[in-house]
């Protein structure tokens, strides 16, 4: 067959090039937050994807996909955000555009979806999501939410998530701008509240939100809500009751975080509760904005008691995973950077990493963590994972679905850092599960006959 | 049996879809062929989501590239991204073939696919390399419409009108690589020269191997594609297929290629219409080997005949497999009691009609399903589920036990190993199945029993015939049929 010689077989496309760099080699800056390349197998999904991860763990809001069936099919309860009350999240809901809807417009179909889901279930929110198609045949979103608002007398709010109008970090924003929406408070709010903080970029993975919360509560620190795991209709209304924001996902909650320091003259503080090293230095920071003594005590104690209870397991796992190697493909900045230190808790060194949608910023923190050598790479595709693995002999992949495979196929360990994990990976106990998942996958027996 | 009306004509909201999207299917269709890759044509989001539910059914990594249509391109034509998608897929991946599909975006912004691709092949000067365009927008059927209309568009892109030969065209529905496998062993024991389309049991359901491949071996050669109009005949396991998208349809109009269109073997039955045509086609002997099979599957009936009888089923997903799955459940008299597609698929209401007419059971048959539908429609009167993971509600929310078949499967391992065709098949389908009743009769039957007999101490108490619990045995009074 006379297909055109490859001009860069088996290594990377040129358009490629300016997203990856090794540390100590090049003085050039990581292009990153740019549009996916054509034909390239980016592992990014779309705009949509982006707005239906941060809203999704809104548990009792009704979430409406107002478009095709595809995009409603696809992200049908694959999250593992917990919820301690309505489960009614855990539905997909879709006006399954059909050609006929596509050539007439979908807006009639659309008010009549929201009428039956509002009979249906009960409801104060409706989230309504755009599709790509949404975008191009010209529903006036807006106007169809307004009435059906005004006509139920609940929040029907619209998401301007569009496919193709950016990358997911644009559904970021897209989730914000709703979230936004929805907090404003009304004339009978109460004023903010002392030592009461909002936990944003937290979806409540397997409790993670939870354990967080228990931890914040023993030193004397309420939380008011996250966004959004575990959250609410009622808790989210409330959320200016807060007097700081934390955020642990930076990627899709910085934005929010901004937005409500200027509207609502809310700080906020980045922090992290995955590893030992992050949670503990989050739990100070918190406390030290706070500036209350008895808090900063109680949050030394909590960090020597709990340190103490996971140090010894930790000891015991790093003595067997010294010196192998890791490769991280993560969704956000804020998870690649705390995988670094938390790898290093264990023993373990990062060869090269990786993200679908890190901020400039970002990058700059994990080239300073990182050692020489260590390649970097935004918005990766499986061929450059496998082709960087392989060169800088990774042991271990830490990635989510689509990725797994991947790894396995070539003989290497993986760690699922994906929002459908059902272990939790954040605070202490989390330290302990991931150096657990890290044994058991990199330790196990299955290794010696491939 | 009940009808339902369609589901579309008096609801304007799908509540957990039971389909995905047409080119899903078509993807599953082109990773059947010999050294493909797949682009979509449209946004990023598109090609990852499917590949994430592919990956997590078949534990394997499913490359398909996206030409990551963006505000410009959505607003300008996409042209531009669409060719140079090609270009890095051609130079990443040195495909053999090549297919395209179009997404809602792309049909939506009238992309001419047919056009963009001759196009570029003429520009970049390589019209050798195959490509195959199909238009398969999200709205316009279900990702079984995508996988059957995306099957004809490759037999009519590449098959040829070839001298005649003796091998048989055998095209298959959607069934895990396990059945594929089963069906070529099958063919091998006959000694049936074939070809089968699409292949993916190799390329969907690696060995563990070094070095690794980016597009992995296996699939159906493209040569044998061109060939399949010098067929001796075709079996086609599509009975529910429309003649517009059958591509069995279109090598007998085309070509004369006879077709013979059956329902997938699944069933002592439906085992033996396609036995039975293998034998008439070849006029070969039924190997020891298979007859053997058959005796150990009438075996397994037999022995598991009483415990089947407890079983009243709902079955879902794509309606061959469903057709073949209610086949099962009627010879073993676990008489289904809802049966649903997410396809708008008048062929399978029909089939069903004829099928379910001797069932003591009154049945209920939705197509264009979805999830709440299905759950409302088996509360209290279903004990056990028959489909993929998306059924997983059945269990958590009515306690219906789910046994697992079809695609996709994500909270199992597995799915792509499920073995349920040909008699040897049928036989391990029915063990899952008796066994997920067994294993729910003898979680509960204590407690139900006590719960309904023992009196205690107490006076005033009375039996309930509620108080056995949701896992009641034989079907409801109700539901027989008058």
């Amino acid at each position: 067959m006379d297909v055109p010689e490859p001009v860069l077989w088996d290594t990377v496309l040129e358009e490629r090039k300016a997203s990856i760099i090794t540390k100590g080699k090049q003085k050039k800056h990581l292009k990153c937050d740019i549009d996916s390349v054509a034909g390239c197998v980016s592992q990014r999904a779309c705009v949509y994807c982006g707005a239906r991860v941060v809203l999704n763990p809104v548990t009792d809001a009704i979430h409406l996909v107002h478009g095709p069936i595809g995009c409603a099919s696809y992200t049908w309860d694959i999250r593992g955000s917990l919820s301690s009350g309505s489960e009614l999240y855990r539905n997909s809901f879709s006006t399954d555009l059909k050609e006929q809807d596509v050539i007439f417009g979908g807006e009639n179909k659309l008010a009549r979806a929201i009428d039956e889901l509002v009979a249906k279930y009960p409801a104060k929110v409706v989230f309504v999501y755009a599709t790509c198609i949404v975008g191009v045949i010209g529903d006036d979103l807006e106007a169809v939410c307004k009435a059906a608002a005004k006509k139920h007398n609940i929040e029907v709010i619209p998401v301007q998530s569009s496919g193709f109008a950016g990358n997911k970090a644009a559904g970021y924003r897209a989730a914000c701008d709703a979230l936004l929406r929805l907090i404003q408070p009304g004339e009978l709010s109460s004023a903010p509240r002392v030592n009461t903080i909002n936990y944003l970029g937290d979806f409540n993975l397997a409790g993670e939100f939870w354990i967080i919360k228990n931890y914040l509560k023993q030193v004397g620190i309420e939380v008011n809500v996250a966004f959004t795991g575990d959250s609410n209709y009622k808790a989210l209304k409330n959320a200016t009751r807060a007097s700081l924001n934390v955020i642990q996902c930076a990627g899709s909650m910085i934005y929010l975080a901004q937005r409500m320091k200027e509207l609502y003259q809310i700080p906020y503080l980045n922090i992290s509760f995955l590893g030992l090293e992050d949670t503990a230095t989050s739990l100070r920071k918190i406390a030290a904005h706070f500036g209350d003594e008895s808090i900063m005590a109680r949050v030394e104690e909590l960090i020597e008691r709990e340190t103490a209870k996971v140090k010894p397991v930790l000891d015991w796992y790093r003595q067997r995973l010294q010196g192998k190697k890791a490769a991280i493909y993560v969704g956000g900045g804020f998870k690649a950077i705390s995988l670094i230190k938390q790898f290093r808790e264990i023993g373990i060194d990062v060869v090269m990493i990786g993200t679908q949608t890190g901020r400039k910023e970002e990058y700059q923190t994990i080239n300073d963590l990182v050692d020489e050598g260590t390649v970097i790479l935004d918005d990766a595709n499986p061929s450059e994972l496998e082709k960087f693995m392989l060169e800088k002999g990774a042991h271990l992949l830490v990635g989510g679905v689509k990725e797994r495979p991947l790894a396995y196929k070539l003989g290497i360990a993986f760690i699922d850092h994906n929002h459908d994990r059902k272990h939790p990976l954040s605070g202490f106990v989390g330290a302990v599960n991931l150096a657990k998942e890290v044994y058991s996958t990199l330790c196990s027996p299955v290794w010696q006959y491939v | 049996m009940e009808r339902e009306k369609s589901l579309a004509n008096c609801c304007n909201v799908n509540e957990n879809p039971c389909n995905m999207c047409m080119p899903m299917g078509g993807i599953l269709a082109f990773k059947g062929l010999e050294q493909s890759m797949v682009i979509i044509h449209g946004s990023q989001g598109c090609a990852t989501y499917m590949r994430r539910h592919m990956a997590e059914h078949f534990n394997e990594p499913v490359d398909v590239a996206s030409s990551s249509l963006n505000e410009k391109g959505t607003i300008y034509g996409g042209e531009k991204n669409l060719k140079q998608g090609l270009d890095n897929v051609i130079k990443a991946y040195r495909p053999g073939v090549v297919g395209i599909l179009t997404t809602c975006l792309a049909e939506t912004i009238g992309e001419d696919i047919d056009r963009i691709s001759q196009e570029y092949l003429k520009e970049r000067g390589c019209n050798d390399l195959p490509v195959v365009t199909v238009n398969s927008p999200g709205y316009g059927g279900t990702h079984t419409e995508g996988y059957w209309l995306t099957l004809r568009r490759i037999v009519t892109k590449l098959a040829r009108k070839t001298e005649t030969h003796s091998k048989i065209n055998v095209i298959i529905p959607n069934i895990s690589p396990a059945d594929i496998r089963e069906i070529k062993r099958i063919l091998q024991l006959m000694q049936v020269e074939y070809v089968l389309l699409p292949d993916f049991s190799d390329t969907l359901d690696r060995p563990y191997q070094r070095p690794y491949r980016k597009i992995p071996e296996g699939g159906t050669k493209l040569a044998d594609i061109v060939a399949m109009g010098g067929a001796a005949a075709t079996i086609q396991f599509g009975l529910t297929v429309d003649d517009s998208m059958s591509p069995g349809k279109y090598l007998e109009s085309e070509f004369g290629v006879p077709l013979y269109n059956l329902p997938l073997p699944m069933g002592v039955e439906n085992t033996d219409l396609f036995i039975n045509l293998l034998i008439k086609l070849t006029g070969n002997h039924l190997p020891p080997a298979i007859e053997q099979e058959r005796g150990r599957l009438l075996d397994c009936m037999i022995d598991s005949h009483k415990y089947n009888a407890q079983g009243s089923s709902v079955i879902f997903g794509e309606p061959e497999n469903v057709y073949g799955v209610v086949k099962i459940c009627l010879e073993n008299g676990i008489y289904p009691v809802v049966v649903a597609t997410g396809s708008k698929n008048h062929n399978l209401k029909q089939l069903l009609d004829d099928l379910l007419v001797n069932s003591p059971v009154r049945c209920t048959v939705i197509t264009e399903a979805d999830f709440t539908t299905i759950r409302q429609k088996s509360r209290g009167r279903a004990n056990i589920a028959i489909g993929s993971s998306d059924g997983r509600y059945l269990t958590e929310k009515e306690g219906i036990p789910l046994v697992r078949y079809g695609f996709p499967i994500h909270d199992r391992t597995g799915g792509q190993r499920l073995l349920s065709v040909g008699y040897a098949g049928t036989t391990m389908f029915l063990d899952r199945v008796t066994n997920t009743l067994l294993e729910y009769k003898h979680k509960h039957y204590r407690r139900s029993m006590y719960q309904m007999f023992y009196q205690g101490e107490q006076e005033g108490q009375e039996f309930s015939a509620e108080s056995c619990g949701e896992h009641y045995v034989m079907f409801m009074p109700s539901d027989v049929k008058q």
